[in-house]
């Protein structure tokens, strides 16, 4: 176990286009179960690979405990990674792949098929152990390949997309799976994936990547609930969060030309539009008119079984919320939408940044996310 | 049946029938007594007589000869997958400017005829020392081989997973060390078909192997320049010595030959 430093990461593939990974910076705890998340593209794989070794910086420097180790290959690193197609050694069985790592530290043999019996039994492959991975079920691979993670006891374990070539149905039982083995192994976990639902459930922290850098780091409910950036409103969450533009009218605000209430502290402001950021399950809908809600009108109904979600228009603004499915929301219908102030995310519309504390607004871009662990 | 389906069998048994004949015709001299070689019309089934065969191999020079060929096309064999194998390799893994025409160059090399090539080749081989010996028959051979072998070779690589070879090096092993273990593994049978198809091509090659050679003709030129003296039974045993590798290898390894055709196989 340890924790991981990366101070000032940066990787370009090619000279010229944007670097794939910038100035990144930022600390995972020991023990911690890490998130990288982030659109297709966004630098997050290329961070963990980093990381791994697989990939060296051009700029920067990655520390795992009190070591140094940037300039060394992947073997010296006491990592094991789990790859997103696997890689699960074909021309090896099930046993010779878990014990791959540490037969490659000439260990002994009866610690391997010690370390082979207990990983094994871990993501229970016990009986497939003779069998090769051609024999093997697309799930059962990919638990060879945590297996074979598992078994090398690194101080770090990298996980780039696990799941993402498993059915929907493998998928969930197989997450609950990793979160279970993260708990008993509690060792220090760095977890790519670009699907926000696995972050949230899987994460201790989550740090949601764009374009190279780190926007936000927190914990999941952090992220969720207060992101800070328009962008991390709208990555995270399905429905992504409403955007709903509020301007400064004659006599106070309005948002599609109702009164909308702006707090003090952001009414003082220079410019003439804030954005109010609302997420769906945390507006109130009414069929009969309340005073101070924003009358909206019906477009779309669509159940999602446990929910209805329900699009509607307020004024010229679409705007998605989620209601129990015994609503009584039809189509073209007029609704009222009450939003708890306390609820509202406010974001400038020149930077798309959140206007509280979370926000360093126009003092840096990755240094914000920065963790001080 | 459709009239089509009918049209395309009976294509196909057609062109079967006009490759596969005079091979048959091959197997009966090839195995019947001389009387029956020579007796008119030939028998549709061969006697299973070993007279023309032994015949064959006892001739003076055709023991040699046939050594030579073997060693020539082992030789061809192990060089051409030696230096094949790094180059197919870097083609496969590794984006680098001009990789393109790096491999429109390689097949490109097979666009000067032998011909043209061969007296500057005879002088060079005569100033090395290296005429008239296998290893310069092997050279010249390896020279043929290499622009397919080195394409072959490098479909076989690309078909591993690059992954097989980062989890080798994050479990312990150095890149040569994942190289060895991860993807040999899983290229052996491919190479293997790539090394054997550089062994056939030596083996059945005529032309540049009969204008370095004098002393230590290969079995195709040993053939070919007694031909027109040698009796009946010789001339059969002859060819069907020349047509049974590659029968037999291609047999063998037709899988292989249409899964490096069809780019990667594995996983």
């Amino acid at each position: 176990m340890s924790d991981i430093r990366l101070t000032g990461i940066t990787k370009r593939y090619t000279r010229h286009a944007a670097p794939a990974v910038d100035d990144v910076s930022v600390t995972v705890r020991d023990g911690e179960f890490f998130v990288l998340l982030g659109p297709s593209g966004c630098g997050k794989t290329t961070l963990l690979r980093t990381i791994a070794g697989l990939e060296q910086a051009d700029a920067g420097t990655v520390h795992l405990g009190d070591r140094d180790v940037t300039g060394l290959p992947p073997r010296r690193r006491d990592i094991a990674m789990v790859f997103q197609g696997y890689a699960v050694f074909p021309h090896l069985t099930v046993a010779e792949n878990i014990g791959f790592g540490l037969a490659m530290r000439k260990a002994p043999k009866q610690e391997i098929a010690e370390a082979v019996e207990y990983a094994a039994g871990l993501v229970r492959l016990d009986d497939v152990l003779d069998r090769y991975p051609s024999a093997l079920s697309g799930g059962q691979r990919q638990r060879v390949a945590v297996a074979r993670a598992v078994a090398v006891r690194p101080s770090v374990l990298l996980m780039d997309e696990p799941l993402s070539n498993l059915d929907a149905l493998l998928r969930l039982s197989f997450r609950s799976d990793l979160k279970a083995l993260a708990k008993e192994l509690n060792t220090t976990i760095v977890y790519v994936t670009h699907d926000q639902v696995e972050a949230l459930s899987l994460g201790d922290r989550v740090a949601v990547m764009r374009a190279g850098e780190i926007v936000q780091c927190g914990t999941p409910m952090e992220v969720y609930d207060r992101p800070a950036t328009r962008f991390v409103g709208g990555f995270l969450g399905t429905p992504p969060m409403n955007l709903l533009p509020v301007r400064r009218a004659q006599d106070g605000w309005t948002a599609a030309g109702e009164p909308f209430a702006v707090p003090e502290e952001h009414a003082d402001r220079v410019g003439d539009e804030l954005w109010a950021g609302i997420r769906a399950e945390n507006i109130e809908p009414s069929t009969t008119e309340v005073p101070g809600a924003l009358p909206a009108r019906v477009r779309l109904v669509e159940p999602l079984g446990s929910q209805l979600l329900v699009s509607v228009t307020v004024g010229d603004e679409s705007v998605k919320l989620l209601t129990p499915t015994d609503f009584p929301a039809g189509d073209d219908s007029r609704l009222w939408l009450r939003v708890p102030p306390e609820r509202v995310r406010w974001f400038d519309p020149a930077s798309e940044r959140a206007l509280d504390g979370t926000d360093r607004a126009g003092t840096d871009r990755a240094g914000a996310a920065v963790s001080s662990g | 049946m459709t009239a089509r389906r009918v049209l395309g069998y009976g294509g196909a048994v057609l062109l079967a029938g006009w490759v596969l004949v005079p091979i048959w015709f091959v197997v009966v001299g090839a195995f019947s007594t001389a009387d029956a070689v020579y007796s008119y019309p030939l028998a549709a089934w061969p006697d299973w007589s070993l007279e023309s065969m032994r015949f064959f191999v006892t001739s003076a020079g055709v023991p040699q000869a046939l050594l030579s060929s073997v060693i020539v096309a082992v030789l061809t064999g192990v060089v051409t997958l030696l230096l094949a194998a790094p180059a197919g390799y870097a083609l496969a893994r590794f984006v680098f400017p001009g990789a393109d025409a790096y491999r429109l160059a390689v097949l490109s090399t097979r666009a000067f005829p032998v011909v043209v090539l061969s007296i500057p080749l005879a002088v060079f081989f005569l100033q090395w020392g290296i005429y008239d010996t296998v290893w310069g028959v092997a050279l010249m051979h390896t020279a043929l081989a290499l622009p397919f072998v080195v394409l072959m070779v490098s479909a076989v690589f690309a078909g591993v997973p690059v992954d097989l070879e980062e989890a080798a090096q994050v479990f312990g092993c150095s890149r040569f060390g994942a190289f060895r273990r991860a993807v040999v593994p899983n290229a052996a049978p491919g190479l293997a078909a790539a090394a054997t198809f550089a062994v056939l091509l030596s083996y059945n090659e005529v032309f540049a192997a009969s204008i370095l050679t004098l002393q230590q003709p290969t079995l195709p030129v040993f053939v070919l320049t007694g031909l027109t003296q040698a009796p009946l039974p010789f001339r059969y045993a002859g060819a069907l010595f020349l047509l049974a590798p590659a029968f037999l290898f291609i047999l063998l390894i037709r899988r292989r030959l249409l899964g490096v055709g069809g780019g990667p196989t594995l996983r």
